[in-house]
């Protein structure tokens, strides 16, 4: 069936008439692209012609609630956030399903192939990459099998939805943040999970053991089954060719109908490369989000590294989005100079949240508490009398809070004893109580 | 509140199988009768025995807890159940065979003879030993080691008494008898705290004064105590005045003309001589060393003077002091001269503080006594005594008194030390001293019955004994009432009467020493009663024609005709009983009622004495004055009290007392930890205002010894509890140390981090648990450590419901390690504990909060630990302690800070521990009363039921009514923070 969305947006009345109007290409109809031209817009609707590139065959969602689509508790209609009026009605040109094949630097021409091949062509005098990132598949024996699949777009979120009508097992690995929204909304949708995880504990990343462990603990409640510090062998394939078994390196197996990869994102750094863009875990851009190699040329979102980071969350893609504007506006005096990250799991019911350096380490001090009649934990972690990290689990009211305290990096010496009690505790007058 | 749905513990119904067994207290000296219930060999319950003279049946909060203190946790994790041998100082205990314990002791006692001289070896006993133990002791030392080395603790305790009545009536024997407050028309009580410390005579007092409301009461102490609440005057005199205080009362008598010539004059000697000296002693000079008004000293000695009968009561504020004998001759000398003697209700009556002090001196089981009064100064008796023993002398030389034999040891004079049924390491002063002398003594055995006292941890020999409920024997009181000691149960694991060790010990001495005597000294059936009866039989010999005869007397008749009072000599007696003759009186209830007296020519002797104050005055350096004594629910070291948390419902912890104005001069608050230091030694606790104790005064419980209160010393040592401070200077005469004044400095400590931990503990654990916490005291600058109870009416072993609370302070946070060793054993390491820590802050708190089994919607407080700021004390200790549901705090439990999130109620201390009701519940009661005192007193002991059983805490609900009544309804409700 051909795809269908192509939009050719004639100039109509009351529209800015001026010539040689700059025009702003931009590859990659995701969060991180689509925000930009947001932020843009609201600083200068009028100053380029836009044009936009997408793979995918569908108008900018919001990605991070694939999992509660998955889970059933969304439908797609409900996380798409710019539908094809709001291009419409911003006069850009949007060719989805075009997938950009080559871009020429010298002649400034950006160059697409759709379905059939057929060929498109846009000018640029500026270019905003926004190739966003991929999954990384573990280079295992059967990693192609009919089956396997990774957890990264509405194609994948689909697959998983059908066939959990059709199939009992599946196995997730990875038991990082993704993995861990699939597990549970696979298991939602009637399968029988496993999850793979190759540390010792949940969501490594982003939590210490001790609440890595209550996560599994309460994961496990609920119906998810794990395979810690587990190491995939390969994944075995039936007699049509389609996936049936997990094998570890120990020689066990699990029986899986649907293997998920989540074990983490790799940079799409392919166009640029081909561009000879300079990359180094991403494409390397500057505080103002332009290409160290191409002053033209941005890159913004998951495909971009600034300062040796190439982000995974959400979060930073706006921030940088706010710059990469600024910049493209040309007033010129937005900075980015990276991001604090902070996690919360979407997956109903369980309350985490981590921020910043949360496993402390050398000059760190740690304030711990720990409630296993409420299931709460708590890790604070200061250093300088600074508030570096946090790592909540089972009641993240506080959160937000200790986020705050923390991107603000203001001394906490003053309020270190109540830290641990949330912001409302008001100050201890020391008097006995009567 | 749980206090009226509890029964009724005195109309406790015997089962059919429980044994009723009549024995005595094992307490004070009053010598309450009791009768033990037990099931085979199990103790179960105790009531007052109703007939004996002492008591009628009643009981105070001690004596009425002491089948808790029997059961069968208590035994098994705090008795000596085995002999035990230390092969190293510091080293544990292994346990061996009697045999073997008694020959390694022979041995080390016959070799340090040999190679010294029997003066080389002491025997340091007790007056809570029976008098059979005592008597084997005596002709032990004496008899066959030939040493007067034998000393007793009533040297701390009753020795000024003894020598104040030779001195002026010529014998060791109080003339009075618990009759005589019936018929006193004033009561002069000086230098004791009877309220707490003689709680049954108390309620004899409160009876007389209900049936004589003429009756005047005087109490004299420095301390505003509970016994005051009776007194129509009271005079706070400053500390060591009394001789100053009693001489100027003759004066004065001497003035107004209230003495009685013709008395004197017939029967007394040496007045001329006192009324010279008492000349300088004028009103204005006696109330400006005593710090009294002169108007109260007046009144004071016309009240003495005048009253158709004077009796007078005093106990350790005259005995232990530097001039101990000189204040109770001074005060005899007073009933001389008003001839306020041998008469009913008149007389100095002495209330002895031990149950058995004066059956040891009645078997001359002290350093300067022989058998039945004897005196070792005197050749006729030294020459009696060893005829009655069979053995050709026994030594002249003076033996060492108490603080003599430990300054002797620390000297290395005396290399063998044997302690019995005492606890030097706590219970003497300048424990500097003693703890040198304890580790330099070549060898020490300890014979107890109770393997948690201080001095245990410096024996080299532990011989573990029976203690009561099981001991066999006599006891004789304040009044010289001789009374049967009965066993209820057998001795548990390998314990053996003391009277049989020592015996048994004696004989195989007798083998390694050269012949004393043809046949053995110590003739008796061991471990059987008939062993008991014999040794008394042969102490009963050594009475005749003394002025302590009991020839009359027999356990027979002792069991037949019920306790008796000596002199009781054979033609007095009536012989054996016949029919139903308990409760008849053989022997004398009053002495010198003939105006003859024990001296030689029968008359008495002034004794003239000049005033001397305390031996160690406040100065500059050591600013207050510090006093020690008695709580109302504890005895001596505690090894016994101590194992039941509800007995400290009164007083929970160790602290200091200051008047209010001092501390507020240091900028002292309630609950400060300050150190007190004397010359000897320093102490860190809690301090406290009160109302009892005056300016430049301070008082500390003689109780605290290092098994509930110690420390680190600034140079590394345990610190050994309150007598660390004390000072052993003794009166010249008794030789009894000064316990009752040390100059001491009282400084606020600072020591920023601070630790409390607290938590409920099974029985069968709870003693053990309290052992392991103790060990760990002496890592912290300071550190305390204490059972507490379940409120509530006594109710008997089952339901009592325990914990231990340790409280500690440092200069800086210890290591984690030492506070999680101190979490698993209060049971926190658990996985139901909610925690906090910062580490760097020196911050963790630990709260074990576990469901109800019936609800497990609801959940308490199990224990808890506070490290860093514990000002949260303030309720989470109330959460604990009152059983509060603790489910809707959660983690808030954790927070910081003295305030609880949501009200907290303590229900404050506990004032009547018999039916567990709290200040909290009497003052609410209070402030809705109405009426005169006597009435809401009345109303709130029908509505409470406090103070209704053993009554122990009626002075202190009297103080509460009036206080009450002098406030405005708006009294704050006590809480747990201050309690």
């Amino acid at each position: 069936m051909r795809t269908p969305f192509l939009f050719l947006v004639q100039p109509t009345k009351g529209m800015d008439m001026r010539v040689n109007k700059q025009k702003l290409v931009l590859v990659g109809n995701g969060m991180a692209g689509v925000r930009t031209l947001e932020e843009l817009l609201k600083i200068d609707a009028t100053l380029y012609d836009i044009t936009v590139f997408g793979a995918e065959p569908h108008p900018n969602y919001n990605r991070i609630m694939l999992s509660p689509v998955l889970a059933g508790e969304q439908t797609l209609d409900e996380i798409v956030l710019n539908p094809w009026s709001w291009y419409e009605d911003n006069h850009i040109t949007v060719h989805a399903g075009r997938k950009v094949v080559e871009v020429d630097r010298v002649k400034r021409i950006v160059r697409a192939v759709d379905a059939q091949g057929d060929v498109v062509e846009a000018p640029y005098d500026r270019l905003l990459l926004c190739t966003g990132s991929s999954p990384f598949m573990l280079p295992v024996p059967g990693k192609d099998l009919a089956g396997v699949i990774a957890y990264r777009d509405i194609a994948d979120t689909l697959t998983m939805i059908d066939t959990a009508r059709t199939h009992r097992h599946a196995v997730v690995i990875g038991g990082g943040l993704l993995g861990l929204e699939a597990a549970n909304g696979l298991m939602l949708r009637g399968m029988t999970v496993t999850v793979v995880h190759v540390n010792a504990w949940l969501m490594d990343r982003q939590l210490d053991r001790v609440a890595g462990d209550l996560l599994r603990k309460s994961l496990e409640e609920r119906g998810l089954k794990f395979r810690l510090g587990a190491h995939t062998q390969e994944l075995v394939g039936n007699e049509d060719g389609r996936v049936k078994a997990i094998r570890f390196k120990d020689g066990s197996e699990e029986m899986a109908d649907l293997v998920v990869m989540a074990v983490g994102i790799r940079p799409n750094v392919g166009l640029a490369e081909s561009m000879r863009l300079h990359c180094d875990r991403g494409i390397v851009v500057t505080d103002t989000l332009q290409t160290v190699t191409d002053a033209r040329i941005y890159a913004v979102g998951e495909c971009a590294a600034h300062r040796g980071i190439a982000y995974g969350l959400v979060a930073p893609l706006f921030e940088q989005a706010k710059v990469a504007a600024n910049h493209l506006a040309e007033m010129g005096y937005g900075r980015y100079v990276g991001s604090l990250t902070s996690t919360k799991l979407k997956v109903t019911g369980i309350d985490l949240f981590s921020a910043g350096d949360f496993m402390g380490g050398e000059g760190c001090e740690e304030i711990v508490m720990n409630d296993p009649f409420g299931g709460v934990y708590k890790k604070l972690v200061i250093k300088d009398d600074k508030l570096v990290g946090a790592c909540l689990y089972g009641d993240t009211v506080d959160g937000s809070w200790y986020f705050r305290l923390l991107r603000e990096g203001l001394s906490v010496a003053q309020i270190r004893d109540q830290l641990m009690f949330g912001e409302s505790i008001p100050h201890d007058a020391g008097q006995p109580h009567a | 509140m749980p206090v009226n749905r509890m029964p009724e513990p005195t109309v406790r119904q015997p089962l059919p199988t429980m044994t009723d067994t009549r024995s005595t207290c094992p307490y004070c000296g009053v010598g309450c009768g009791v009768i033990i219930e037990s099931e085979g060999a199990q103790i179960t319950g105790v009531r007052g025995d109703p007939e004996h003279p002492a008591n009628f049946g009643r009981l105070c909060t001690k004596g009425s807890t002491l089948h808790l203190t029997a059961s069968a946790a208590v035994t098994m994790q705090t008795r000596l159940l085995q002999p035990m041998q230390r092969l190293q100082r510091g080293s544990a205990a292994a346990s061996v065979p009697w045999a073997q314990a008694l020959d390694v002791a022979a041995d080390r006692f016959a070799r340090i003879i040999a190679d010294h001289g029997p003066d080389a070896v002491g025997f340091y006993v007790s007056g809570q030993l029976l008098t059979e133990d005592y008597y084997v002791f005596n002709k032990l030392a004496k008899g066959l080691i030939g040493t007067n080395n034998l000393d007793t603790n009533s040297r701390l305790c009753m020795s000024s008494a003894v020598a104040g009545y030779k001195k002026t009536l010529g014998s060791d024997a109080p003339p009075s008898c618990y009759d005589d407050f019936k018929d006193a028309q004033c009561l002069f009580i000086v230098g004791s705290n009877t309220a707490w410390a003689h709680p049954i005579l108390f309620r004899r007092i409160e009876d007389a004064r209900r049936a004589n409301p003429a009756m005047k009461i005087v109490v004299i102490d420095p301390r505003r105590t509970d016994t005051c609440e009776i007194a129509d005057l009271h005079l706070a005199i400053q500390p060591g005045t009394d001789v100053m205080l009693f001489h100027g009362m003759l004066h004065l008598m001497l003035r107004e003309g209230w003495t009685q010539p013709a008395y004197i004059a017939r029967h007394t000697s040496g007045f001329d001589a006192l009324e010279r000296t008492v000349r300088d002693c004028t009103p204005d000079q006696v109330a400006k060393v005593c710090g009294i008004e002169p108007s109260a000293l007046i009144e004071a000695t016309r009240l003495f003077a005048n009253s158709p009968s004077t009796l007078s009561l005093y106990c350790m504020g005259m005995n232990q002091s530097s001039s101990g004998t000189a204040k109770n001759a001074a005060l005899i000398n007073l009933h001389l001269a008003t001839a306020q003697i041998g008469k009913p209700g008149a007389g100095p009556f002495s209330l002895t503080g031990q149950p058995n002090a004066m059956g040891g001196r009645e078997v001359g089981g002290m350093a300067n006594l022989l058998s039945a009064h004897r005196d070792l100064a005197n050749a006729g008796h030294r020459a009696e005594v060893a005829a009655l023993w069979g053995v050709a002398d026994v030594p002249a030389a003076p033996g060492k008194t108490a603080i003599e034999m430990f300054q002797a040891a620390a000297d290395g004079e005396i290399r063998a030390l044997w302690i019995s049924c005492t606890n030097p390491a706590q219970s003497m002063p300048d424990q500097a001293t003693v703890r040198r002398a304890l580790e330099r003594c070549e060898f020490v055995v300890v014979q107890e019955a109770f393997a948690t006292t201080a001095t245990c941890a410096y024996a080299d020999l532990l011989l573990p004994a029976t203690t009561w409920g099981e001991k066999v024997g006599t006891v004789t009181n304040s009044e010289r009432r001789i009374s049967r000691v009965r066993p209820a149960v057998p001795a548990p694991g390998a314990a053996r009467h003391d009277w049989s060790a020592v015996a048994d010990f004696a004989t195989r001495l007798e083998a390694r020493l050269p012949r004393r005597a043809p046949g053995t000294l110590f003739p008796y059936t061991l471990d059987d009663p008939a062993g008991a009866q014999a040794i008394w039989n042969e102490h009963r010999e050594t009475t005749r024609g003394r002025d302590l005869d009991i020839t009359g007397l027999s356990w027979a008749l002792l069991d037949t005709a019920g306790p008796q009072q000596w002199p009781c000599p054979e033609d007095q007696a009536t012989g054996p009983a016949t029919g139903p003759a308990t409760g008849r009186s053989l022997g004398k209830a009053r002495l010198y009622e003939d105006g003859v007296f024990a001296t030689p020519d029968g008359r008495a002797r002034f004794h003239n004495a000049a005033y001397q104050p305390v031996a160690e005055a406040r100065d500059e350096r050591f600013p207050f004055s510090l006093n020690t004594g008695r709580l109302r629910d504890q005895w001596h070291g505690m090894s016994r009290t101590g194992t039941l948390g509800r007995l400290f419902g009164h007083v929970p912890e160790p602290l200091v007392q200051m008047n209010g104005q001092d501390m507020a001069r240091l900028q002292l608050g309630d609950g400060d930890l300050v150190q007190v230091s004397s010359r000897r030694g320093a102490l860190v606790l809690p301090v406290r205002a009160s109302t009892e104790v005056g300016p430049h005064q301070s008082f500390i419980a003689m109780h605290w010894g290092e098994e509930y209160l110690s420390g680190q010393s600034s140079s590394g040592e345990r610190i050994a509890g309150v007598n660390a401070l004390t000072l052993p200077v003794f009166c010249p005469d008794s030789k009894q140390p000064e316990l009752k004044h040390a100059a001491v400095r009282i400084l606020k400590a600072e020591l920023p981090w601070s630790l409390l931990a607290a938590a409920w503990l099974p029985a069968d654990r709870l003693q053990a648990t309290r052992e392991a916490l103790r060990a760990l005291m002496a890592r912290f600058a300071f550190a305390s450590c204490v059972p507490f109870g379940a409120g509530g009416a006594l109710q008997g072993g089952a339901a009592e419901r325990s914990g231990v609370l340790f409280r500690a302070a440092a200069y800086e946070a210890p290591p984690a390690a030492l506070l999680m060793e101190i979490e698993a054993l209060l049971g926190l390491a658990s996985d139901e504990t909610l925690r906090y820590a910062d580490v760097r802050r020196g911050q963790r708190r630990a709260m074990r909060l576990v469901r109800n089994a019936s609800n497990a919607q609801e959940a308490q407080l199990e224990g808890f630990l506070l490290a860093g700021d514990t000002r949260a004390e303030a309720w989470i200790k109330t959460l604990l302690l009152d059983q509060l549901p603790a489910q809707s705090f959660g983690r808030q439990l954790l927070r910081p800070g003295a305030t609880a999130p949501a009200g907290v109620a303590a229900r404050g201390k506990v004032v009547c521990s018999c039916f567990g009701v709290t200040e909290t519940a009497i003052a609410t009661t209070l402030r809705s009363g109405t009426g005169s005192e006597s009435e809401r007193l009345a109303s709130l002991q029908a509505g409470l039921r406090c103070g209704t059983n053993c009554g122990s805490c009626v002075p202190e609900l009297k103080r509460m009514v009036r206080m009450t009544a002098s406030e405005i309804a708006s009294t704050p409700v006590p809480v747990a923070a201050t309690a």
